[in-house]
Protein backbone atom coordinates (compact mmCIF):
# COMPACT_ATOMS: atom_id res chain seq x y z
CA UNK A 1 0.00 0.00 0.00
CA UNK A 2 1.18 3.51 -0.67
CA UNK A 3 1.19 6.26 1.93
CA UNK A 4 -2.24 7.62 0.91
CA UNK A 5 -3.96 4.30 1.28
CA UNK A 6 -2.18 3.63 4.54
CA UNK A 7 -3.20 7.02 5.94
CA UNK A 8 -6.83 6.47 5.01
CA UNK A 9 -6.68 2.99 6.56
CA UNK A 10 -5.61 4.57 9.86
CA UNK A 11 -1.91 3.65 9.78
CA UNK A 12 -0.10 5.77 12.35
CA UNK A 13 3.29 5.47 10.66
CA UNK A 14 1.88 6.89 7.44
CA UNK A 15 0.26 9.72 9.38
CA UNK A 16 3.51 10.46 11.23
CA UNK A 17 5.56 10.40 8.05
CA UNK A 18 3.26 12.75 6.19
CA UNK A 19 3.40 15.25 9.05
CA UNK A 20 7.22 15.12 8.96
CA UNK A 21 7.21 15.68 5.22
CA UNK A 22 5.06 18.79 5.67
CA UNK A 23 7.31 20.03 8.48
CA UNK A 24 10.29 19.62 6.19
CA UNK A 25 8.58 21.43 3.30
CA UNK A 26 8.71 18.32 1.15
CA UNK A 27 6.85 19.12 -2.08
CA UNK A 28 5.64 15.55 -2.37
CA UNK A 29 3.63 16.07 0.81
CA UNK A 30 1.79 19.03 -0.74
CA UNK A 31 0.88 16.85 -3.72
CA UNK A 32 -0.46 14.15 -1.41
CA UNK A 33 -2.58 16.60 0.59
CA UNK A 34 -3.93 18.04 -2.65
CA UNK A 35 -5.42 14.66 -3.40
CA UNK A 36 -6.46 13.72 0.11
CA UNK A 37 -8.01 17.02 1.19
CA UNK A 38 -11.48 16.01 0.02
CA UNK A 39 -11.43 13.03 2.36
CA UNK A 40 -11.28 15.25 5.46
CA UNK A 41 -14.43 15.47 7.53
CA UNK A 42 -13.78 18.79 9.24
CA UNK A 43 -12.45 17.77 12.64
CA UNK A 44 -13.15 20.19 15.46
CA UNK A 45 -9.98 22.01 16.51
CA UNK A 46 -9.43 23.08 20.12
CA UNK A 47 -6.52 25.36 21.02
CA UNK A 48 -5.02 25.08 24.50
CA UNK A 49 -2.96 28.12 25.35
CA UNK A 50 -1.61 29.82 28.48
CA UNK A 51 1.61 30.60 30.28
CA UNK A 52 4.45 28.07 30.74
CA UNK A 53 3.71 25.46 33.37
CA UNK A 54 0.07 26.44 33.73
CA UNK A 55 -0.94 22.82 33.09
CA UNK A 56 -1.78 22.79 29.37
CA UNK A 57 -0.43 19.29 28.75
CA UNK A 58 -2.01 17.81 31.87
CA UNK A 59 -5.32 19.38 30.90
CA UNK A 60 -5.09 18.14 27.31
CA UNK A 61 -4.47 14.63 28.64
CA UNK A 62 -7.55 14.77 30.85
CA UNK A 63 -9.80 16.34 28.21
CA UNK A 64 -8.75 13.66 25.74
CA UNK A 65 -9.68 10.92 28.19
CA UNK A 66 -13.20 12.35 28.46
CA UNK A 67 -13.57 12.43 24.68
CA UNK A 68 -12.27 8.88 24.47
CA UNK A 69 -15.06 7.73 26.79
CA UNK A 70 -17.45 9.03 24.14
CA UNK A 71 -15.43 7.00 21.62
CA UNK A 72 -14.13 10.03 19.73
CA UNK A 73 -10.85 9.76 17.82
CA UNK A 74 -8.43 12.42 19.05
CA UNK A 75 -5.31 14.05 17.61
CA UNK A 76 -2.96 16.13 19.72
CA UNK A 77 -0.32 18.52 18.41
CA UNK A 78 1.93 19.80 21.19
CA UNK A 79 4.32 22.62 20.40
CA UNK A 80 7.46 23.57 22.29
CA UNK A 81 10.04 26.23 21.43
CA UNK A 82 12.93 25.58 19.06
CA UNK A 83 16.22 27.04 20.24
CA UNK A 84 17.09 29.98 17.99
CA UNK A 85 20.77 29.23 18.57
CA UNK A 86 21.06 25.55 17.70
CA UNK A 87 17.81 24.91 15.83
CA UNK A 88 17.28 22.00 18.23
CA UNK A 89 14.47 21.59 20.74
CA UNK A 90 13.41 19.57 23.74
CA UNK A 91 9.80 18.55 23.24
CA UNK A 92 8.48 17.47 26.63
CA UNK A 93 4.71 17.64 26.50
CA UNK A 94 4.28 13.88 26.10
CA UNK A 95 5.51 13.39 29.67
CA UNK A 96 1.99 14.31 30.85
CA UNK A 97 0.24 12.15 28.24
CA UNK A 98 2.00 8.81 28.45
CA UNK A 99 -1.17 6.86 29.24
CA UNK A 100 -2.55 7.88 25.87
CA UNK A 101 0.37 6.54 23.81
CA UNK A 102 -1.09 3.06 23.43
CA UNK A 103 -4.65 4.09 22.64
CA UNK A 104 -5.17 3.23 18.98
CA UNK A 105 -7.58 6.14 18.54
CA UNK A 106 -5.24 8.79 19.89
CA UNK A 107 -2.36 10.28 17.90
CA UNK A 108 0.09 12.61 19.65
CA UNK A 109 2.69 14.61 17.81
CA UNK A 110 5.27 17.00 19.30
CA UNK A 111 6.54 19.86 17.17
CA UNK A 112 9.23 22.51 17.55
CA UNK A 113 8.33 26.07 16.58
CA UNK A 114 11.20 26.07 14.03
CA UNK A 115 11.45 29.85 13.96
CA UNK A 116 7.78 30.82 14.14
CA UNK A 117 6.88 33.34 16.83
CA UNK A 118 3.09 33.10 17.07
CA UNK A 119 2.90 30.16 19.48
CA UNK A 120 2.52 27.41 16.87
CA UNK A 121 4.77 26.30 14.01
CA UNK A 122 4.35 26.85 10.30
CA UNK A 123 3.49 23.22 9.75
CA UNK A 124 0.84 23.10 12.48
CA UNK A 125 -2.02 23.81 10.09
CA UNK A 126 -0.74 21.15 7.74
CA UNK A 127 -0.54 18.67 10.61
CA UNK A 128 -4.14 19.51 11.55
CA UNK A 129 -5.20 18.69 8.00
CA UNK A 130 -3.34 15.38 8.06
CA UNK A 131 -4.93 14.39 11.37
CA UNK A 132 -8.31 15.36 9.95
CA UNK A 133 -7.76 13.11 6.92
CA UNK A 134 -6.51 10.42 9.33
CA UNK A 135 -10.02 10.48 10.77
CA UNK A 136 -9.75 12.43 14.02
CA UNK A 137 -13.00 13.87 15.36
CA UNK A 138 -11.23 16.34 17.66
CA UNK A 139 -7.77 17.85 17.41
CA UNK A 140 -6.04 19.64 20.28
CA UNK A 141 -3.25 22.11 19.66
CA UNK A 142 -1.15 22.93 22.72
CA UNK A 143 0.71 26.18 22.04
CA UNK A 144 4.26 26.88 23.24
CA UNK A 145 3.20 28.85 26.25
CA UNK A 146 5.45 31.85 26.07
CA UNK A 147 2.54 34.05 27.02
CA UNK A 148 1.94 37.18 25.07
CA UNK A 149 2.32 36.62 21.35
CA UNK A 150 0.35 33.44 20.86
CA UNK A 151 -2.20 34.96 18.56
CA UNK A 152 -1.78 32.40 15.78
CA UNK A 153 -3.86 29.90 17.71
CA UNK A 154 -6.95 32.06 17.17
CA UNK A 155 -6.39 31.80 13.44
CA UNK A 156 -6.12 28.01 13.59
CA UNK A 157 -8.53 26.73 16.23
CA UNK A 158 -12.33 26.68 16.42
CA UNK A 159 -12.37 27.04 20.21
CA UNK A 160 -9.52 28.55 22.21
CA UNK A 161 -9.15 27.54 25.85
CA UNK A 162 -7.01 29.96 27.87
CA UNK A 163 -5.38 28.21 30.81
CA UNK A 164 -4.61 30.45 33.76
CA UNK A 165 -3.41 29.77 37.28
CA UNK A 166 -4.37 31.50 40.54
CA UNK A 167 -2.10 34.03 42.19
CA UNK A 168 0.55 34.27 39.53
CA UNK A 169 0.43 38.04 39.87
CA UNK A 170 0.33 38.09 36.10
CA UNK A 171 -3.42 37.84 35.80
CA UNK A 172 -3.96 41.55 35.38
CA UNK A 173 -0.95 41.74 33.10
CA UNK A 174 -2.30 38.96 30.92
CA UNK A 175 -5.64 40.67 30.69
CA UNK A 176 -3.93 43.85 29.53
CA UNK A 177 -1.88 42.04 26.94
CA UNK A 178 -4.98 41.08 24.99
CA UNK A 179 -5.63 37.60 26.29
CA UNK A 180 -9.25 38.54 26.85
CA UNK A 181 -9.82 38.67 23.09
CA UNK A 182 -8.20 35.32 22.40
CA UNK A 183 -10.16 33.14 24.80
CA UNK A 184 -13.46 31.43 24.10
CA UNK A 185 -13.27 29.58 27.41
CA UNK A 186 -11.17 30.41 30.46
CA UNK A 187 -9.88 27.53 32.58
CA UNK A 188 -8.35 28.54 35.90
CA UNK A 189 -6.20 25.47 36.50
CA UNK A 190 -4.60 24.44 39.80
CA UNK A 191 -7.67 25.70 41.61
CA UNK A 192 -6.68 23.31 44.40
CA UNK A 193 -4.27 26.14 45.29
CA UNK A 194 -5.37 29.37 46.96
CA UNK A 195 -6.61 32.34 45.01
CA UNK A 196 -8.69 30.75 42.27
CA UNK A 197 -11.82 32.62 43.35
CA UNK A 198 -10.04 35.93 43.21
CA UNK A 199 -8.69 35.22 39.73
CA UNK A 200 -12.17 34.17 38.59
CA UNK A 201 -13.64 37.39 39.96
CA UNK A 202 -11.02 39.52 38.18
CA UNK A 203 -11.73 37.77 34.89
CA UNK A 204 -15.50 38.09 35.28
CA UNK A 205 -15.14 41.79 36.03
CA UNK A 206 -13.15 42.25 32.86
CA UNK A 207 -15.70 40.29 30.86
CA UNK A 208 -18.45 42.56 32.25
CA UNK A 209 -16.87 45.37 30.25
CA UNK A 210 -17.68 43.69 26.91
CA UNK A 211 -21.46 43.90 27.36
CA UNK A 212 -22.43 43.86 23.74
CA UNK A 213 -20.89 40.55 22.74
CA UNK A 214 -23.41 37.85 21.82
CA UNK A 215 -21.19 35.19 23.37
CA UNK A 216 -19.61 35.54 26.80
CA UNK A 217 -16.62 33.25 27.54
CA UNK A 218 -17.27 31.19 30.66
CA UNK A 219 -14.69 31.10 33.45
CA UNK A 220 -14.18 27.65 34.99
CA UNK A 221 -12.17 26.51 37.95
CA UNK A 222 -10.40 23.23 37.24
CA UNK A 223 -7.59 21.13 38.68
CA UNK A 224 -6.20 19.00 35.87
CA UNK A 225 -3.67 17.37 38.17
CA UNK A 226 -6.52 16.16 40.36
CA UNK A 227 -8.89 15.44 37.49
CA UNK A 228 -11.41 17.99 38.83
CA UNK A 229 -13.73 20.10 36.71
CA UNK A 230 -12.79 18.36 33.47
CA UNK A 231 -16.31 17.23 32.50
CA UNK A 232 -17.57 20.78 33.09
CA UNK A 233 -14.77 22.15 30.92
CA UNK A 234 -15.66 19.79 28.09
CA UNK A 235 -19.28 20.88 28.42
CA UNK A 236 -18.25 24.53 28.10
CA UNK A 237 -16.19 23.74 25.01
CA UNK A 238 -19.17 21.91 23.50
CA UNK A 239 -21.42 24.83 24.34
CA UNK A 240 -19.11 27.17 22.45
CA UNK A 241 -19.03 24.72 19.56
CA UNK A 242 -22.83 24.69 19.48
CA UNK A 243 -22.94 28.48 19.62
CA UNK A 244 -20.58 28.68 16.63
CA UNK A 245 -22.55 26.11 14.67
CA UNK A 246 -25.98 27.56 15.35
CA UNK A 247 -24.99 31.17 14.73
CA UNK A 248 -23.16 30.35 11.52
CA UNK A 249 -19.98 31.72 13.07
CA UNK A 250 -18.14 28.42 12.69
CA UNK A 251 -18.16 28.72 8.93
CA UNK A 252 -17.15 32.40 9.12
CA UNK A 253 -14.29 31.53 11.44
CA UNK A 254 -13.09 28.77 9.17
CA UNK A 255 -13.26 31.02 6.13
CA UNK A 256 -11.25 33.62 8.02
CA UNK A 257 -8.72 30.99 9.10
CA UNK A 258 -8.40 29.52 5.62
CA UNK A 259 -7.88 33.00 4.23
CA UNK A 260 -5.07 33.55 6.70
CA UNK A 261 -3.53 30.24 5.70
CA UNK A 262 -3.76 31.17 2.02
CA UNK A 263 -2.01 34.46 2.69
CA UNK A 264 0.81 32.73 4.53
CA UNK A 265 1.22 29.94 1.99
CA UNK A 266 1.30 32.46 -0.85
CA UNK A 267 3.80 34.67 0.96
CA UNK A 268 6.09 31.73 1.63
CA UNK A 269 5.94 30.51 -1.94
CA UNK A 270 6.54 33.94 -3.47
CA UNK A 271 9.45 34.65 -1.18
CA UNK A 272 10.93 31.25 -1.89
CA UNK A 273 10.70 31.76 -5.67
CA UNK A 274 12.13 35.27 -5.57
CA UNK A 275 14.90 34.43 -3.13
CA UNK A 276 15.96 31.39 -5.14
CA UNK A 277 16.36 33.58 -8.20
CA UNK A 278 18.09 36.34 -6.25
CA UNK A 279 20.58 33.95 -4.71
CA UNK A 280 21.20 32.30 -8.05
CA UNK A 281 22.13 35.68 -9.53
CA UNK A 282 24.04 36.73 -6.44
CA UNK A 283 21.75 39.73 -6.53
CA UNK A 284 21.15 40.22 -2.82
CA UNK A 285 24.81 40.69 -2.00
CA UNK A 286 25.40 42.95 -4.98
CA UNK A 287 22.43 45.17 -4.22
CA UNK A 288 23.23 45.38 -0.52
CA UNK A 289 26.70 46.58 -1.44
CA UNK A 290 25.33 49.15 -3.90
CA UNK A 291 22.95 50.50 -1.27
CA UNK A 292 25.74 50.72 1.30
CA UNK A 293 27.97 52.60 -1.12
CA UNK A 294 25.10 54.95 -1.99
CA UNK A 295 25.08 53.98 -5.63
CA UNK A 296 21.50 52.90 -5.20
CA UNK A 297 18.60 53.63 -2.84
CA UNK A 298 17.00 50.72 -0.93
CA UNK A 299 13.58 51.06 -2.59
CA UNK A 300 14.89 50.79 -6.13
CA UNK A 301 16.97 47.81 -4.98
CA UNK A 302 13.81 46.23 -3.61
CA UNK A 303 12.00 46.81 -6.91
CA UNK A 304 14.82 45.01 -8.72
CA UNK A 305 14.35 41.97 -6.50
CA UNK A 306 10.56 41.96 -6.66
CA UNK A 307 10.72 42.21 -10.46
CA UNK A 308 12.48 38.84 -10.51
CA UNK A 309 9.08 37.19 -10.11
CA UNK A 310 8.31 38.21 -13.68
CA UNK A 311 11.53 36.91 -15.13
CA UNK B 1 16.51 18.96 2.51
CA UNK B 2 17.86 20.42 5.69
CA UNK B 3 15.86 18.86 8.45
CA UNK B 4 16.59 18.36 12.13
CA UNK B 5 17.29 14.82 13.30
CA UNK B 6 14.50 13.66 15.62
CA UNK B 7 15.45 11.59 18.66
CA UNK B 8 13.23 9.95 21.26
CA UNK B 9 15.03 9.91 24.61
CA UNK B 10 13.32 7.32 26.77
CA UNK B 11 13.75 5.74 30.18
CA UNK B 12 12.35 2.22 30.27
CA UNK B 13 12.26 0.33 33.54
CA UNK B 14 11.87 1.43 37.10
CA UNK B 15 14.72 3.90 37.61
CA UNK B 16 13.89 6.65 40.07
CA UNK B 17 15.70 9.52 38.39
CA UNK B 18 16.57 10.73 34.93
CA UNK B 19 19.43 13.18 35.38
CA UNK B 20 21.66 11.40 32.89
CA UNK B 21 18.93 11.23 30.26
CA UNK B 22 18.27 14.94 30.69
CA UNK B 23 21.94 15.79 30.21
CA UNK B 24 21.95 13.79 26.97
CA UNK B 25 18.67 15.42 25.86
CA UNK B 26 20.13 18.89 26.32
CA UNK B 27 23.35 18.01 24.52
CA UNK B 28 21.39 16.66 21.54
CA UNK B 29 19.24 19.79 21.46
CA UNK B 30 22.37 21.94 21.48
CA UNK B 31 23.63 19.89 18.55
CA UNK B 32 20.52 20.96 16.61
CA UNK B 33 18.36 17.88 17.12
CA UNK B 34 14.69 17.73 18.07
CA UNK B 35 14.50 15.65 21.21
CA UNK B 36 11.21 14.12 22.28
CA UNK B 37 11.42 13.48 25.97
CA UNK B 38 8.88 11.18 27.59
CA UNK B 39 9.99 10.91 31.22
CA UNK B 40 10.47 8.00 33.58
CA UNK B 41 9.14 4.44 33.69
CA UNK B 42 8.16 3.86 30.09
CA UNK B 43 7.16 0.42 28.93
CA UNK B 44 8.71 -0.85 25.68
CA UNK B 45 5.23 -0.65 24.11
CA UNK B 46 4.90 3.03 25.07
CA UNK B 47 8.37 3.80 23.75
CA UNK B 48 7.61 2.19 20.40
CA UNK B 49 4.20 3.90 20.12
CA UNK B 50 5.82 7.28 20.78
CA UNK B 51 8.66 6.58 18.34
CA UNK B 52 6.15 5.80 15.59
CA UNK B 53 3.88 8.79 16.19
CA UNK B 54 6.84 11.16 16.47
CA UNK B 55 8.49 9.67 13.34
CA UNK B 56 11.90 9.72 14.98
CA UNK B 57 15.20 8.80 13.38
CA UNK B 58 16.69 7.56 16.64
CA UNK B 59 15.50 5.92 19.86
CA UNK B 60 17.98 6.52 22.69
CA UNK B 61 17.29 4.63 25.92
CA UNK B 62 18.95 4.66 29.29
CA UNK B 63 18.66 2.20 32.17
CA UNK B 64 20.42 2.23 35.50
CA UNK B 65 18.53 -0.53 37.25
CA UNK B 66 19.71 -3.58 35.35
CA UNK B 67 16.80 -4.68 33.17
CA UNK B 68 18.61 -3.74 29.93
CA UNK B 69 19.04 -7.33 28.66
CA UNK B 70 15.29 -7.71 28.62
CA UNK B 71 14.00 -4.21 27.80
CA UNK B 72 16.41 -3.00 25.09
CA UNK B 73 15.94 -6.01 22.77
CA UNK B 74 12.20 -5.89 23.36
CA UNK B 75 12.06 -2.34 21.99
CA UNK B 76 14.06 -3.37 18.92
CA UNK B 77 11.75 -6.32 18.27
CA UNK B 78 8.59 -4.28 18.69
CA UNK B 79 9.94 -1.66 16.28
CA UNK B 80 10.69 -4.39 13.74
CA UNK B 81 7.18 -5.70 14.21
CA UNK B 82 5.86 -2.28 13.23
CA UNK B 83 8.08 -2.23 10.16
CA UNK B 84 10.09 0.58 11.69
CA UNK B 85 13.51 -1.03 11.32
CA UNK B 86 14.88 2.17 9.79
CA UNK B 87 15.06 3.70 13.28
CA UNK B 88 18.52 3.68 14.88
CA UNK B 89 18.37 2.27 18.43
CA UNK B 90 21.08 3.11 20.95
CA UNK B 91 21.35 2.51 24.69
CA UNK B 92 23.14 3.74 27.72
CA UNK B 93 23.37 3.47 31.47
CA UNK B 94 25.02 1.10 33.90
CA UNK B 95 25.73 -1.85 31.62
CA UNK B 96 28.40 -4.50 32.32
CA UNK B 97 30.94 -5.01 29.52
CA UNK B 98 29.93 -8.67 29.25
CA UNK B 99 26.40 -7.73 28.24
CA UNK B 100 27.40 -5.43 25.39
CA UNK B 101 28.04 -7.99 22.61
CA UNK B 102 24.67 -9.65 23.23
CA UNK B 103 22.87 -6.31 23.10
CA UNK B 104 24.60 -5.41 19.84
CA UNK B 105 23.58 -8.75 18.36
CA UNK B 106 20.03 -7.96 19.39
CA UNK B 107 20.08 -4.77 17.32
CA UNK B 108 21.08 -2.07 19.79
CA UNK B 109 23.69 -0.47 17.61
CA UNK B 110 25.71 1.32 20.25
CA UNK B 111 25.99 1.20 24.02
CA UNK B 112 27.26 4.21 25.92
CA UNK B 113 28.35 3.58 29.49
CA UNK B 114 28.66 6.26 32.20
CA UNK B 115 31.48 8.68 31.49
CA UNK B 116 30.93 8.71 27.71
CA UNK B 117 31.28 12.26 26.37
CA UNK B 118 28.03 13.54 24.91
CA UNK B 119 30.02 14.56 21.83
CA UNK B 120 30.67 10.84 21.17
CA UNK B 121 26.94 10.14 21.22
CA UNK B 122 26.28 13.04 18.83
CA UNK B 123 29.04 11.86 16.51
CA UNK B 124 27.67 8.33 16.47
CA UNK B 125 24.13 9.47 15.70
CA UNK B 126 25.26 11.78 12.91
CA UNK B 127 27.19 8.98 11.24
CA UNK B 128 24.87 6.03 11.68
CA UNK B 129 21.38 7.20 10.74
CA UNK B 130 19.51 4.58 8.77
CA UNK B 131 17.50 6.94 6.61
N1 LIG C 1 -1.30 21.89 42.07
C1 LIG C 1 -1.58 21.53 40.83
N2 LIG C 1 -0.57 21.31 39.95
C2 LIG C 1 -0.89 20.98 38.68
C3 LIG C 1 -2.24 20.85 38.25
N3 LIG C 1 -2.24 20.52 36.94
C4 LIG C 1 -0.93 20.45 36.56
N4 LIG C 1 -0.12 20.70 37.61
C5 LIG C 1 1.37 20.67 37.61
O1 LIG C 1 1.88 21.76 36.89
C6 LIG C 1 3.12 21.41 36.28
C7 LIG C 1 3.11 21.80 34.80
O2 LIG C 1 2.13 21.02 34.14
P1 LIG C 1 2.12 20.86 32.56
O3 LIG C 1 0.87 20.15 32.20
O4 LIG C 1 3.41 20.28 32.11
O5 LIG C 1 2.05 22.40 32.13
P2 LIG C 1 2.22 23.04 30.67
O6 LIG C 1 1.42 24.29 30.64
O7 LIG C 1 1.90 22.01 29.64
O8 LIG C 1 3.76 23.37 30.63
P3 LIG C 1 4.64 23.81 29.36
O9 LIG C 1 4.22 22.95 28.20
O10 LIG C 1 6.03 23.55 29.80
O11 LIG C 1 4.36 25.28 29.14
C8 LIG C 1 3.31 19.94 36.52
O12 LIG C 1 4.20 19.76 37.57
C9 LIG C 1 1.92 19.47 36.87
O13 LIG C 1 1.95 18.32 37.71
C10 LIG C 1 -3.27 21.08 39.20
O14 LIG C 1 -4.47 20.99 38.92
N5 LIG C 1 -2.88 21.43 40.46
MG1 LIG D 1 3.08 21.34 28.03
Amino acid sequence: MNIEERLLAGDKRACARLISMLENNDREAFELVKKLYYKSKGAYVIGITGSPGSGKSTLTDKLTKVLRKANKKVGIIAIDPTSPFSGGAILGDRIRMNDLSLDKDVFIRSMGTRGSLGGISKATRGAVRVLDIFGCDYIFIETVGVGQSEIDIVKTADTVVMVMVPNMGDDIQAIKAGTMEIADVFAINKSDLDGADKTKLELEMNLDLNEEKSYRPPVLKVAAGKNQGIEELIMSIMKHKRYLEESGELKNRRIRNNKQELIELTQDELIRIIMEKAVEKDLLDKLAKEVTEKNLDPYTAKDTIVNLIRS
Amino acid sequence: MDRPIRVLVAKPGLDGHDRGAKVVARALRDAGMEVIYTGLRQTPEQIVAAAIQEDVDVVAMSILSGAHNHLFPKVVNLLRGEGADDILVIGGGVIPDDDIPGLKDAGIEAIFTPGTATSDIIYFINNNLKR
